[in-house]
């Protein structure tokens, strides 16, 4: 990928710091989707046959479901979820004023569980987690990513982005190696991917069920024989917002599905 | 685990004694080996080859047994900036999984039997 790092090393010059060397410039950034065969996209592509809309339906009926000490469901402080929810998928990770650092879809739907409905975290990974997060993240579908937008979250991306970059695990590979020098090439005959996260949480074949992305950054960290981060740990948020920042402007596809 | 690199390569054998070359086709294949993760070859048996490296067809006749030796010990003396992983290196490494740490991805016996599988691929 000579060619490219030749494109974003021109382009670093015109427009500034914001592309380093060696980043997938604008106009080339792809979904995972266009990687898939036609099988695949035909699966993501028709509501009745994507797996991924069962989970959308549980999570909807979640979203009007009262609950905890405070008797009240999501829908009673935010209504109508296909409009006050549009859009907002696309900006997470986004920045937490009282934390002080960015946190995550999963993250915000458990800090209203605890703040304003007094209910127990639901765990990483878990059907009613995975399906509201799938809920949320669908009304956003087709809505351009401007996660990392911030100001305030420089830091964050620049960390998630210097993980991106560190090469790792007994095989000593780097994120960068496969998604941003290799993507387009097969990697024993599965094709590499720009790592994009535009689909998540998604429904992944070899999985059998939904993931989030957290699941699916783990899976590439033990494919490198990494010690893969903890679910919630500032490096994977660090990580996701890299990541959603990187793929500025293309459209969300939650729930995708993928191979 | 030492060995003496000698200009481009390392002439002694890491264990002493020379590897066997079956052995060593059936380690390539292995995807836990990984090698057919990113490389393709002649091997007409396996479906599913990688393409981020070059098909190994040949290597016997582009490379001696030396050169073959220190390219999987250490892959990185060739070019610091490849993807290819230093087969015989444990340390340095970072944020190794708990089952892998302080191990060589492959073991003295394991690159002898791979050295000498390769140098058979002539084209
Ligand atoms: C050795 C190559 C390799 C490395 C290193 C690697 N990945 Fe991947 N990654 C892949 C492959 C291959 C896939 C596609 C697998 C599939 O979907 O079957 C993938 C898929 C992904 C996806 C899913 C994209 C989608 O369309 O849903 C994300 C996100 C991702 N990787 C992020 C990362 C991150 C972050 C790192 C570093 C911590 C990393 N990868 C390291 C090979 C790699
Ligand atoms: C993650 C990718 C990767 C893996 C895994 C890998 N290689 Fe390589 N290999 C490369 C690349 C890339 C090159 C090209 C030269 C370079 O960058 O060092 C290479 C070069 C070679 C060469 C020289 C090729 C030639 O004739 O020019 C041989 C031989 C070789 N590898 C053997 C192996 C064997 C055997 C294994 C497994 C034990 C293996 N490689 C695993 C990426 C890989």
């Amino acid at each position: 990928m000579i060619f490219w790092r030749a494109i974003a090393a021109a382009m670093l010059l015109v427009t500034g710091p914001a592309l380093l060397a060696g980043e997938i410039p604008p106009d080339a950034r792809r979904s995972g989707y266009s990687f898939m065969g036609p099988d695949t996209r035909a699966m993501q592509d028709d509501d009745t046959s994507n797996p991924g809309m069962l989970f959308v339906l549980d999570g909807e009926a979640l979203w009007g479901k009262k609950m905890g000490d405070a008797g009240k469901a999501c829908a009673d402080c935010h209504g109508d979820a296909a409009t006050s929810m549009k859009g907002v998928a696309a900006r997470y990770p986004a920045f937490d004023k009282a934390l002080a650092r960015p946190v995550t879809l999963d993250q915000r739907i458990n800090l209203c569980r605890a703040n304003h409905q007094q209910v127990t975290p639901l765990p990483y990974e878990s059907r009613d987690l995975l399906a509201l997060s799938a809920y949320v993240a669908h009304q956003s579908r087709g809505v351009a990513i401007t996660a990392g937008d911030d100001p305030q979250l420089k830091p964050f991306v620049d960390q998630g982005r210097d993980l991106f970059m560190q090469r790792e695990g007994q095989l000593n590979l780097a994120c960068t190696n496969c998604h941003d020098d290799n993507f387009d090439k097969r990697l024993a005959g599965a094709p590499i991917t720009q790592a994009q996260p535009t689909g998540y949480p998604l429904y992944r074949l070899e999985w059998q069920t939904l993931g989030s992305i957290e699941r699916r950054l783990r899976s590439c960290m033990s494919g490198v024989r990494a010690q893969a981060y903890d679910y919630g740990s500032p490096e994977l948020v660090a990580l996701e917002l890299y990541l959603m920042s990187r793929a500025r402007g293309l459209p969300m596809e939650t729930p995708a599905v993928r191979p | 685990m030492p060995y003496k690199i000698v200009g481009d390569g390392i002439p002694q054998s890491l264990t002493g004694a020379p590897g066997d070359a079956a052995r060593g086709r059936a380690l390539v294949l292995a995807r836990t080996t990984t090698c057919i993760l990113c490389h393709s070859g002649p091997f007409p048996e396996t479906r599913f080859q990688g393409d981020l490296a070059p098909d190994l067809s040949g290597a016997g006749n582009r490379w001696s047994v030396s050169q073959l030796r220190l390219r999987l010990v250490d892959a990185a003396r060739f070019n610091p900036e490849t993807i290819m992983p230093s087969y015989y290196r444990n340390d340095g490494l970072v944020r190794v999984g708990r089952n892998f740490a302080g191990k060589p991805i492959l073991s003295a016996a394991e690159i002898e039997d791979i050295v000498a599988s390769l140098a058979t691929l002539r084209d």
